[in-house]
């Protein structure tokens, strides 16, 4: 993308980031969600896009988060296993201090938690290739939702209720917006500067071809290790503040759902166009617009509406919105038009 | 756990009798539906995601034939043919779009459908859970201890016939060897003189037939409701991912397999095992698979 | 246009779609009172989520048939806006957000289920927004101090404990300790069947009885027959199941099949699922918890009693056999929020709320009488015995038959 464009994409994109929950206090909590699905397809496209691997089991990621750092949390100031076998049953009352400091040392410690899962899973995975990886990922996403559900410490199916804000709804609201915001602004940086490493170079060979990318003294296996563990870390930061948001975690539905967000985020960032770094992100927007736009209008069709949109979009725009303009605008994309470099990275 | 090895080893021994009869013939509604999966990936690459929705909208298509007075045994193979012609039509709306590109499109556009298709199943028939209930005869053996449905034999009976079918039709027939061929070199196929694309959406729409097949069993044996689709799907993926493509052996042999497992699992750990039980198997299989590679220096692909 | 107009203008697309399908309503509009509700209309709570909210519109009809809601002397009409919650918390919790931030209801009718209660519970007590719900019995509701949230239903340890007493009091009567009984018991991984088991340890550890199953259903699964095999093994004396409507469905069935013979059945959601229509053999002898039957010798004047309420639903969908509970709760919910309207002659929500904490009545669906933590103390939990395709009320251990008469 050019300079210029690149620039006032930022503007509009900070704009609504800080302008956006000013003017349309109400829609906050819709807004905080759409920067949660802006990470979640861009960190996927981080293995998905750049580097071949399409993992269905980043989800996995997310939920391990959110069950860590609500374990850190009611650690603060209460035993986990007495406040989860009460079922919520134990009126909690946490002290600003215990809730604030919980609160951060939860986010961080889900971000290392899951980045060190991402490692464990990754050895054990990123030996198989194409669909074989993917439903590998797939299967440790359903493991994880339905083991956590057989463990007492941490709930099982019943679920925890997390700790409660202390202060008001509005100031509440503000928290979570500001936390989700800032943690998908830090991803968004992160992985910009990683795309203008040595790095991207390394995973797109391994995209284009592992064999040869190997043969020429890449260590494949750790560049993709550490690819999946980049991604995992922003999606356990991202999965602590939204159990925080909801208020309520509980293994299949909340923390782990694969038939859902899991597969969600995949076609946010097709549907955007994966492997660039911002049709995860206009996939993600318009995307969640769809569906929260469905989901009011179409009350009773909302799924056709949605399995409709996922299927025209495969059907007819395989390489996404944002391959589709730079096919059909390549000047936009600072691409000189030649025939061979058409489907290059801008 | 203890405890449960030993009810099941010592004190009611009899219990493995009526397990393993039910893991096999879970499984061989499994096999069913993985065998179906395994034709359109072997033969299209197609990784179907919507592979589960098509066993409920047979097992809904036996449902409202069996209230509109047919027969539970005729809804069988008129909910196939009503189904092949279904696949017949997603190929040609959809998949023969999809077939020359990557894995995911596939898997994308599979998913699509699932969604698609479970809303529409609900919108026709509500959530509610249903059930065709036969009301064959059941029997029993050791005192009632053990009980066998007939209808679970039959569905065993009819899933081997089916399997029987399909095998001999992919060998003797005209069309199964084009199938067949397809699936080894499209393009050499085209060559031949070939039509790969009524090849594909013959396949297509088989798979959505035997699909059709399983859901009517599973209607007559379980229950059903519009959203279950998803445990038929990951099952299907789970079973043709251990056993490899274009095995039928394999494929029968890995859903008995998936069948007994998920049985002992329910009973020596615990039903809260159950599901987690056939993805950990898979992920063990697919370990395995990778450590046996990797002495050659190969990979899973 | 170039790229930066396409940005600007899919910027102005997003914002003008937003203004445009989510233009804030006002909670009253012209005669029109909106109440708001997120409920399973997709996902494996569906089922009763479609019950629910059709004793939902049920009771409105019914009400604004009836000359609507009369609040400061000018007469308005109920209306509800529905959203679906797919049957996750997560979901439900952000359109409980979306109904009050900004549709502007101020008056909020439950979910299905107690996991979905309890993920929006909060977030109504958060804005102050009254919630009266009928469908989330987990005792963990009650305990939090929530000061909006009301429910009309009973709580769940209520739900098979009688069972248990019943299993006792048997014992007792054929001249056994009831310490000798052995207990099964299925329940599915979610916070409601998870607090019904809680309610079932508890009794019978008073009785000090043994529990020999005690099986977590994971919720995808279609197919019980391990857990079932097993009970054949241990021959148990009484078995509780509990798992929403498939859960009921998927046990009725398996147990006819592979006949199952314990003496005493006892599963929750009975009527929801069907079982004694599409599994009438099976289903004999199971003795099931209800909120409501239509035997209850209750009345008001909107649905005249019980049986009334009965039969004309039963006019309006007749898809019905039996009246799952969860219809008629839903309906006594709608019917708690007009009586409030009309006792607080306001739309303030803090009026609202205290006309509805100190709500007083009776109505078909039972008394009802909130406790300080909001839920109803004036109305008994049910048993019920499946007899015939019928439904036979079971008031003592003298009512029962044992062991359950069946023929496979």
């Amino acid at each position: 993308m050019t300079r210029t464009n690149e620039v006032l994409a930022y503007i509009v994109l900070a704009a609504v980031g800080i302008l956006g929950p000013v003017f349309f206090e109400n829609y906050i909590q819709q807004i905080a969600v759409l920067w949660i699905m802006v990470l979640m397809a861009s960190t996927w496209d981080i293995t998905g896009g750049q580097m071949g691997y399409n993992s269905l089991g980043n989800i996995t990621f997310f939920g391990a988060g959110m069950y860590i750092s609500a374990v850190v949390q009611i650690s603060m100031g209460y035993d986990v296993a007495e406040y989860t076998a009460a079922f919520g049953a134990i009126k909690v009352d946490f002290t600003d201090t215990q809730y604030f400091t919980g609160i951060a040392l939860g986010i961080i410690a889900g971000g290392i938690g899951a980045f060190l899962i991402a490692i464990l899973f990754g050895i054990a995975v990123f030996g198989l290739r194409g669909p074989y990886f993917a439903i590998g990922t797939l299967g440790i996403a359903v493991a994880a939702g339905q083991f956590v559900g057989t463990i007492q410490y941490l709930g099982g199916g019943s679920g925890i209720s997390m700790p409660v804000y202390p202060g008001g709804v509005d100031q509440r609201n503000v928290f979570f917006y500001i936390l989700c915001f800032i943690i998908t602004v830090i991803s968004h940086i992160f992985l910009k500067w990683l795309y203008s490493t040595q790095f991207i170079l390394a995973i797109n060979a391994i995209r284009d071809d592992e064999d040869k990318a190997e043969a020429m003294g890449i260590k494949t296996g750790i560049y993709k290790v550490v690819a999946w563990s980049i991604a995992a870390f922003f999606m356990g930061l991202i999965g602590a503040v939204f159990g925080n948001m909801i208020g309520f975690i509980e293994p299949i539905e909340v923390a782990f759902p694969t038939a859902t967000f899991g597969i969600f985020m995949v076609a946010m960032a097709l549907l955007g166009g994966k492997g660039t770094l911002w049709g995860p992100i206009l996939g993600a927007i318009v995307f969640h617009i769809i569906k929260e736009t469905t989901w009011t209008l179409l009350l009773g069709w909302q799924w056709v509406a949605l399995g409709t949109l996922i299927i025209i979009n495969i059907v007819f725009f395989q390489q996404g919105i944002v391959g589709w303009l730079q096919e059909v605008k390549p000047e936009w994309f600072g691409l000189t038009v030649d025939s061979t470099s058409k489907k290059s990275e801008a | 756990m203890l405890d449960n090895l030993k009810l099941l080893f010592i004190w009611a021994p009899v219990m493995n009798v009526q397990l393993i009869l039910d893991g096999i013939f879970i499984g061989a509604v499994f096999a069913l539906t993985a065998y179906g999966l395994a034709l359109v990936w072997g033969v299209m690459n197609i990784k179907n995601l919507a592979q589960g929705d098509f066993v409920i909208m047979g097992g809904y298509i036996s449902f409202a034939l069996f209230n509109a007075g047919f027969h539970p045994l005729l809804t069988l193979p008129l909910a196939m043919i009503l189904m092949f012609g279904f696949g017949w039509l997603v190929y040609v709306i959809i998949i023969r779009r999809v077939i020359d590109k990557d894995m995911f499109t596939s898997l994308l556009a599979t998913f699509g459908l699932s969604l698609l298709m479970q809303q529409v199943i609900n919108l026709i028939f509500g959530p509610e859970v249903q059930t065709v209930d036969p009301d064959f005869k059941i029997y029993s053996a050791f005192d009632d201890f053990v009980t066998i449905p007939s209808i679970k034999i039959l569905s065993l009976v009819l899933a081997a016939l089916l399997a029987l079918g399909v095998v001999l039709f992919m060998k003797k027939s005209r069309l199964g060897q084009s199938i067949r061929a397809t699936a080894q070199d499209p393009r050499a196929a085209r060559v031949m003189g070939i039509n790969t694309d009524r090849v594909y959406a013959i396949t297509f729409a088989l798979n959505a037939a035997i699909c059709g097949a399983a859901g009517v069993l599973v209607a007559m044996i379980w229950v059903i409701q519009p959203f279950y689709g998803i445990v038929y799907s990951i099952r299907s993926f789970a079973i043709v991912t251990a056993s490899g493509l274009g095995n039928l052996p394999a494929v029968i042999g890995a859903g008995f397999g998936l069948g007994l497992a998920e049985q002992y699992t329910g009973i020596v750990f615990g039903a809260e095992y159950q599901v987690a039980s056939a993805v950990v198997l898979l992920l063990l299989v697919l370990m395995w698979r990778q450590i046996k590679l990797r002495q050659k220096r190969e990979v899973v692909r | 246009m170039n790229f930066n107009k396409l940005v600007l203008a899919s910027i102005s697309f997003v914002t003008g779609m937003l203004m445009l399908v989510f233009p804030l309503q006002a909670k009253v509009e012209g005669d029109k009172i909106i109440l708001g509700s997120a409920i399973s209309l997709t996902g494996k709570y569906a089922t009763n989520g479609l019950h629910a909210q059709r004793g939902y519109d049920f009771a409105v009809e019914r009400i604004n048939s009836m000359g609507g809601v009369k609040v400061g002397g000018k007469t308005y009409m109920l209306s509800i806006k529905y959203y679906d919650d797919e049957s996750t918390p997560a979901r439900g919790a952000q359109l409980a957000e979306r109904l009050i931030k900004q549709d502007g209801v101020e008056f909020m009718l439950g979910p299905y289920s107690s996991g979905l209660t309890k993920a929006i519970a909060p977030v109504t007590e958060k804005y102050g927004v009254p919630m009266v719900e009928a469908e989330g019995a987990s005792r963990s509701l009650f305990t939090q101090g929530y000061r909006y949230l009301f429910a009309v239903l009973s709580t769940s340890e209520q739900y098979l404990s009688p069972s248990i007493d019943h299993a006792a009091s048997m014992a007792k009567k054929n001249g056994k300790n009831p310490s000798s009984v052995k207990v099964a018991m299925a329940f599915e991984n979610d916070p409601f069947s998870l607090d019904v088991r809680e309610g079932v340890v508890d009794t019978a550890k008073k009785y000090g009885m043994k529990i020999v199953i005690d099986d977590k259903l994971p919720a995808d699964l279609s197919d019980m027959s391990s857990t079932l095999t097993k009970v054949k093994a241990m021959r148990p004396d009484i078995l509780l199941v509990s798992g929403h409507s498939k859960g009921a469905a998927t046990a009725a069935r398996q147990i006819g099949e592979m006949r199952i013979n314990v003496p005493l059945i006892s599963i929750t959601h009975c009527e929801a699922a069907k079982v004694h229509e599409k599994f009438p053999k099976a289903a004999q002898g199971f003795l099931c918890p209800t909120q409501w039957s239509p035997n209850v010798p209750y009345s008001d004047s909107y649905f005249g009693d019980s049986k009334k309420y009965d039969r004309e639903f039963k006019a309006a969908y007749p898809s019905y056999s039996a009246i799952p509970y969860q219809t008629a709760q839903a309906s006594a919910a709608v019917l708690v929020w007009k009586l409030a309207f009309e006792a607080a002659n306001s739309f303030d929500k803090d009026r609202l709320r205290d006309a509805i904490s100190a709500t007083q009545t009776e109505t078909f669906y039972g008394k009802i009488k909130f406790s300080e933590a909001g839920n109803n103390i004036a109305k008994p939990m049910l048993m019920r015995q499946i007899s015939g395709k019928k439904y036979a009320d079971v008031v003592s251990a003298n009512d029962l038959a044992w062991p359950r008469k069946v023929s496979y």
